[in-house]
């Protein structure tokens, strides 16, 4: 790769991000829902990586401090059942450069 | 009336460019009005491309050249149509006062035009969530938020794509994959005499980038690429139904746009400034939802307005924005808010562009969707491969050469193939130009 030797990793471009993260998630996935989900699309199209599904858990991960408040996932939920709401009024994403 | 004290004349949902437009409107009139923004400032929760375009801008801020915090001013649109390893470039070049635009980044040009709304007397509250919106007897009163409620005789929802509020009201039904395009961003930074020249611009001249292919040949994708004074704006926006039907990481497919021959070189050496997402409404004309009813009033993209054909949403916003401000003052003049009297604004809305573009290409996202591994895969593929050809000098007779990629055309792929994205295309046209 010609490009910065190579190619960036997703943590190292979540690492220019600035959060002030809540304490507790704003992303609730119903997770008997999650467990009977075959795509588990949320796991692949979030352009931050927030969930990881934890296979011996049987548990979907949410990783809610690196959330970039796209909406995506909501959308995307194959079973419609994330809850899904905006960071409270002075927490999550601070973009300098949108 | 035990809410009195909490109670003013106009709320607005959303310090974005519609939220601005909105409320500034309806305080040049003398009202009085609240601007409700959920992030730290406003542009701290928003995304775009982007480049604004003067005209709409001044229509709200006739002098904001002399004051808001800009970028650059394009001078130069390119079309890339890039192949795997490939690509074709067109250019349009032209220094001009007609249509101006310039790059701009959210995060400073939402919050001067934020200060500018302060200003004129709006009251801005910042770092605010609304949750509800309050109904009574089938008017909407106010809205609740986190802390307190607060009333109005007019409540305008600007709370972008994802508009839960206007979902929550039953104004809007829940948005499917295919109405959004998820879009990541990367900020890189470069000096700005490394832009100039890579760019071949001088001073504040700038330059924009529409890509079409690469990381997403045959995807119903487009990617961006915008100069700043010291950084290189660079994203693409995919529709969410595709990502999720291929499986798809959007950042990956960033990466590998990014590492593209025709693109790599303009980035060569840069430095991550911040990667941010964000969701584009997509679904046009035919995904408008209800806009108005008693009390409220939804625009920019909560409303779905943006023209993705010709990359315009922050102009719709900012106009429709407008459109609500000025029914909202007409509505407080008469101290009528129902239903019928804010359908002005939907006629405002009916009478502009904003609805006869969005009319006019009311089929191009249907119209492309079953086809675009053809009209966004095959053919920018093949013009590469043409071009590839033209520019070959391998003692092959030309005429040889051009009969064989002719023939090609008919052999890479079934003829009823060929016949189905032509009538695809006719019958794009027809609606775009006719009806």
């Amino acid at each position: 790769m010609e490009y910065f030797g190579k190619m960036s990793e997703l943590e190292d471009k979540l690492y220019t991000v600035k959060y002030t993260p809540d304490s507790e998630s704003h992303l609730k996935p119903v997770q008997e829902y999650c467990r009977i989900c075959k795509s588990k699309i949320c796991t692949i199209i979030c352009p931050a990586g927030v969930y990881e599904w934890d296979d011996k858990a049987q548990k979907l991960i949410v990783n809610f401090e690196n959330c970039l408040e796209c909406g995506a996932c909501r959308i995307a939920c194959e079973t419609k059942t994330l809850g899904w709401q905006y960071p409270k009024g002075t927490k999550g994403v601070m973009f300098k450069q949108g | 009336m035990e809410h009195l004290h909490n109670k003013t004349e106009v709320i607005v949902v959303g310090g974005g460019p519609a939220g601005i437009s909105c409320a500034i409107t309806v305080a040049r009139a003398g009202y009085e009005v609240v601007l409700i923004e959920r992030g730290k400032f406003s542009g701290s929760k928003n995304v775009f491309g982007g480049a604004i375009y003067a005209k709409p801008t001044r229509e709200i801020f006739p002098d904001f050249e002399k004051s808001a915090p800009l970028e650059r001013k394009t001078i130069e649109h390119k079309y890339a149509l890039l192949g795997e390893n490939d690509g074709t470039v067109i250019s349009y070049r032209k220094k001009t006062e007609e249509n101006e635009s310039y790059s701009v980044i959210r995060g400073k040009f939402d919050r001067w035009m934020a200060e500018e709304a302060k200003k004129a007397g709006v009251i801005l509250v910042e770092e605010t969530v609304v949750t509800d919106l309050i109904l009574e007897n089938g008017y909407v009163k106010g809205v609740v938020t986190e802390l307190e409620s607060y009333y109005a005789d007019i409540v305008v929802l600007a709370d972008g794509v994802n508009s839960l509020l206007a979902k929550q009201i039953g104004l809007r039904s829940d948005l499917k994959p295919e109405d959004v395009a998820l879009s990541v961003k990367e900020v890189i930074k470069l000096p700005e005499n490394v832009i100039n020249e890579r760019f071949h611009v001088t001073g504040d001249e700038g330059c924009i980038y529409e890509i079409f292919g690469g990381s997403m040949l045959g995807m119903l994708g487009l990617g961006f690429l915008y100069t700043n004074k010291n950084s290189i704006s660079i994203g693409l926006g995919v529709t969410l139904s595709e990502l999720t039907k291929r499986g798809l990481r959007p950042y990956e497919l960033l990466d590998k746009l990014k590492s593209h021959p025709e693109i790599a070189p303009l980035l060569k050496d840069g430095e991550l400034v911040e990667y941010s997402a964000h969701l584009i409404p997509e679904g046009g004309y035919k995904k408008i939802p209800a806009i108005y009813s008693n009390g409220i009033m939804i625009c920019g993209d909560a409303a779905m307005f943006v023209n993705n054909m010709h990359w315009e949403g922050t102009n719709l916003a900012m106009i429709s924005g407008k459109f609500a401000g000025e029914t909202a003052v007409v509505a407080l003049g008469r101290r009528d808010f129902s239903k019928n009297m804010l359908s002005l604004y939907a006629d405002k809305l009916e009478n502009s562009f904003i609805i006869k573009d969005l009319r006019t290409y009311k089929n191009l996202m249907s119209g492309i969707e079953g086809r675009a591994s053809e009209f966004l895969g095959y053919y920018p593929k093949k013009i590469n491969s043409f071009m590839e050809m033209f520019v070959t000098t391998d003692s092959i007779p030309k005429r040889e050469k051009y009969h064989k990629f002719i023939k090609s055309i008919f052999t890479d792929r079934k003829i009823l193939d060929l016949f189905k994205d032509f009538w695809a295309g006719i019958k794009l046209l027809w609606s775009i130009l006719v009806k």
